[in-house]
């Protein structure tokens, strides 16, 4: 018996509009991706503030302290008592000079962290030659909620 | 003349394997680094090094507003009290309506807003929050445009109590 070869077609799917969503995708998370979170810590939640506005961009690169809810200080990607800045600070300013007592130190306290130790840590600061402070805080959009976790 | 029809033209086939697989990879990258990047912005405070000596302060120096931020145990607001005097429970935004009253409508270097400041008095155990919201209603507030009004500018802290224990 003659068998007769079924002739199959190869079906190919259209990749076209699975491709142009993917680029599409990849369009937009290039674009609204930032790298320079370099200030950000995990660990820290900021407070929310309704009236704080971005920061403009300046040259100088400040010194950033992150103050976690358990009252430890984090500078430089190290987690240090409070107490133990004074010395983190003056190893910092003798590495980089001493023009660094002229930069911003920039507080980003957790929320729930003690006020107390934010004061702590500015006296610290300013034993060392530190006058410039700036306390910083998340953009809150106005009747967002009070303060939800 | 005969014109030659090429009908046996062969159909080139790109691969499109190796780009998909490239492509997939880089999204997955991104949705991987991915972060909703919200706003952040900072509130200059006046920390200068030498610190007022306690007493009388010279006569043309205005004293500054003292905004009291009284803590329970566990951290959290229970008073605010301006000038050792009026006292706003938790509310913030009466504590703005006072700066709003006191800086009246003057604007200019020398103007209330200008050259007038609060001094924080808080709590060792505060939770920094209530902080960040006593400067939030001390310093600015928003007018119908959304747009931040500045009311006092310098604040500062007062010196750190010891934790009690």
């Amino acid at each position: 018996m003659k068998i007769k070869k079924k002739q199959t077609d190869q079906t190919e799917a259209d990749l076209t509009p699975m491709i142009d969503m993917v680029f599409q995708l990849i369009a937009f998370f290039m674009l609204v991706i930032t790298f320079n979170d370099n200030e950000q810590h995990e660990k820290i939640v900021l407070p929310k503030s309704e009236t704080v506005r971005p920061t403009e961009k300046s040259d100088e690169v400040p010194l950033v302290i992150h103050l976690t809810k358990e009252g430890r200080a984090i500078f430089g990607g190290r987690e240090v008592e409070v107490d133990d800045m004074a010395n983190r600070l003056r190893n910092h300013i003798d590495v980089k000079g001493e023009e660094t007592r002229r930069l911003p130190v920039i507080i980003r306290g957790h929320r729930h962290a003690e006020t107390g130790k934010v004061q702590d840590l500015i006296k610290i600061c300013q034993d060392q030659g530190l006058e410039k402070f700036a306390l910083r805080a998340k953009a809150k959009v106005r009747n967002q909620g009070a303060t939800g976790d | 003349m005969k014109i030659r029809h090429n009908d046996n033209q062969e159909k080139i086939e790109l691969q499109m394997t190796p780009m998909i697989d490239i492509v997939f990879q880089l999204l997955i990258f991104f949705i991987m680094t991915f972060k909703i990047a919200v706003p952040e912005g900072d509130f200059n405070i006046n920390m200068p090094i030498s610190a007022p000596s306690e007493g009388v302060p010279p006569l043309d120096e205005v004293p500054p507003i003292r905004v009291r931020l009284t803590a329970n145990a566990s951290g959290e607001l229970i008073d605010i009290r301006v000038n050792d005097a009026t006292s706003y429970g938790t509310n913030f935004e009466g504590l703005r309506n006072f700066v709003i009253k006191y800086v009246g409508h003057e604007t200019g270097p020398s103007s209330a807003r200008e050259s007038g400041e609060v001094e924080l008095v808080c709590d060792y155990g505060l939770h920094y929050q209530h902080v960040i919201d006593a400067v939030t209603h001390c310093s600015g507030t928003l007018d119908e445009d959304n747009n931040t009004v500045q009311l006092m500018k310098k604040i500062k802290f007062s010196p750190p109590k010891k934790k009690a224990t």
